[in-house]
Parts: structure tokens; sequence; C-alpha cells
């Protein structure tokens, strides 16, 4: 029987995600190209939210969107139908994108001349938070009937996330949904996270967050 | 839930390091996995069963290290461990300082392999 040895490994298992991430941060920084990464649970509304504050910037700031779902079309359909630049990634079972799917998406996309690009990931409060896009901005949406509950079940995604929006809020009066629990669970996993707290339907609250983006990605364009 | 990625990525890594190191069958596998990853370890075996299979890794065993979840502490650079779990009050236990850096937990490595 021949002896067992042991080798070194020491190698990241994601390292080649992160470098290709890294790499499209440069190149996209050079395009003055901003990448934000859009992240929720399934039907929390980022199709919806993204409608309505690209309608609130588009003015000032030429706006794409790379939806990406395991299957179907129908969020790049409703965005295209509002005059939304958008493309449809269909992950094909994947639960998440990660920085490889994102570049062959921009691929497919006409980047020059975009500020900003918001990548709307798969519906999945767990996976899409392991694997980075290759977005300088990594943003989660958590509307107001999924509970208060989310960062103590999901407290990766939080603490990836640099900006937290709670949605939803005019459900706030309707339910026991504890906003302060909210904040405090998410500051605590994640100090330096940025809290807005939006309703799509009602339009409050989003030009708080959408002043604060387009003011973002100018600043980066800079 | 996104095991599968995750496993193949071990796989090429270690069939990489065994063409380089002239492995002729890969044993037992030693990772790092931080707390905060939801992955099943009992799925990453799984799936690196069925993935490994005709290689030089196939029928290895992979032994998972839990890495904890530590913070540094932005006040006073003290580092403190938290179960994130149960999510107590986190602070500092030195300087009860609220604002603090994760600088493990979130970890995703391979240590090592014994092979023949």
């Amino acid at each position: 029987m021949d002896e067992v040895r042991l080798i070194e490994v020491k190698e990241d298992i994601l390292s080649d995600n992160k470098a290709q991430a890294d790499g499209l941060r440069i190149s996209l920084k050079a395009e003055k190209s901003f990448l934000m990464n859009l992240m929720s649970s399934p039907g929390a509304g980022k199709t919806t939210l993204l409608m309505k504050s690209i309608a609130k910037i588009k003015d000032d700031v030429k706006v794409g969107v790379m939806e990406a779902d395991i299957d179907s079309k129908v969020d790049a359909e409703k965005l295209v139908a509002q005059g939304i630049s958008a493309i449809q990634l269909r992950t094909g079972g994947f639960c998440h994108l990660d920085a490889n799917m994102v570049t062959k998406g921009l691929e497919a996309m006409d980047v020059k001349g975009l500020d900003l690009i918001i990548i709307e990931n798969v519906g999945n409060l767990v996976c899409p938070a392991e694997f980075d896009t290759g977005a300088v901005l990594n943003v989660m949406l958590l509307s107001v009937p999924e509970g208060d509950d989310k960062p103590l079940k999901y407290p990766l995604m939080f603490t990836v996330c640099d900006v937290l929006i709670v949605t939803k809020m005019d459900y706030l009066s309707l339910s026991d949904f504890d906003l302060n629990a909210v904040r405090e669970r998410a500051k605590k996993l994640n100090p330096n996270i940025k809290i807005f707290e939006v309703s799509a339907k009602t339009g409050e609250g989003l030009d708080d967050w959408t002043d604060w983006l387009k003011n973002e990605v100018t600043t980066f364009g800079k | 839930m996104h095991e599968l990625p995750v496993t193949e990525k071990i796989l090429d890594i270690i069939v990489a390091h065994a063409e380089r190191n002239n492995v002729q069958k890969v044993v037992t596998i030693n990772l790092n996995i931080g707390e905060l990853s939801d992955l099943e370890d009992e799925w990453i075996q799984n799936y690196f069963d069925y993935l490994a299979k005709g290689s030089v890794a196939e029928g290895a065993k992979l032994v998972i290290e839990k890495v904890p979840v530590v913070m540094n502490c932005n006040g006073c650079s003290n580092t403190f461990q938290v179960d994130i779990k149960e999510m107590k009050e986190m602070q500092c236990p030195d300087c009860d300082s609220k604002d603090y850096t994760l600088i493990s937990g979130k970890d995703y490595y391979i240590k090592n392999m014994e092979v023949v």
C-alpha cells in the first residue's frame, strides 16, 4: 500500500469568480458604467421597483437592465414595454448569477454609453449572496409582507449588501412588520448598510432612493 | 442550493493539483467553509461523488471545517467571535463599540488533500 501524502492546496474556491468580478469592475470603470446588482426573494417587487425608479432618473442617467431568471422572459418584456433597454438571461436552473454569466450578458447588451447597468438577480436570498457579480453596488429589496425576520434567516445576504430597500411600505399598517427591528437586525449584521423605505405603488420614499442612486452614478462617471 | 457550482470548482482545483503532483488517488480533501455560508455538507459530498466519477478524486472524502464568524472592532481593533444564529446584542466585548467589520465567516477555502 502506498503511503498517504499531504499536499497543501491553499486555494480559495471562489477565487476565479472573484478575479473575474474584479476584472469586470475595472473594465466597467473605464467605460464609466455603474453596475448595480439587485437581489431579493421572488415576488418582493424587483421589477416594479426598477420600472418606477428608472422612470424617475431616465432623463439624467442612461440605464440598461439585465434580467436573470431561471426561465421565462416576462420581466424583460415588461421593461421593454416601458421603453427601457433590457435583456433577459435565462440561467437554466442556476439559482444565482456569477461574474462569468454577467460578462456574457454584458457582451449581449449594448453597453457603450450606458451610465447605469442594473442586474436583476434571480429571486433568492441564499445563493446570489455568495457570488460576486462584478457590481459596484449591491442592493437588497425586502418587502413588508415577507416579514421582519429575514435578517435572522438570511444573514449573509445582509452582510454583502450596501443598500437595503424596505419596500411595499403601503402594507405596513396592515401588518405586524416591525420596521425598527429590521433596521436594528440589519445594522447589527452590517453597520454600514444604508436603508431606504419605499412604496413603488404609492411613490412614498421613492425620491430619496432615486436621488441617492442618481448621485452615486453621477459621481462614479466623473 | 448552489452546492453544485461550488463543488465543480472544488473538483477543478483538486484535479489540477493532483496532476501537478503525480497523484494516483485523492483520499481526503480538507476544506474551510465559513459559518455564514448556507452550504449543506452532505450535499457537497453527494455532488462531489457524482462529479468526481472517473477522475483521480473519485471516492475522496470531503472533510469540512466550519470557520466561525469573527468581527474586528473598528473602535479598539479587538477581534471577537459572534454567534450569528442567536443574533444576540452584538458589540465589542472590550470597548462596547457597535462599529465592526467582518473578517471571517464567508470562507470557501481548500486547505490540503491527502493522496496516494
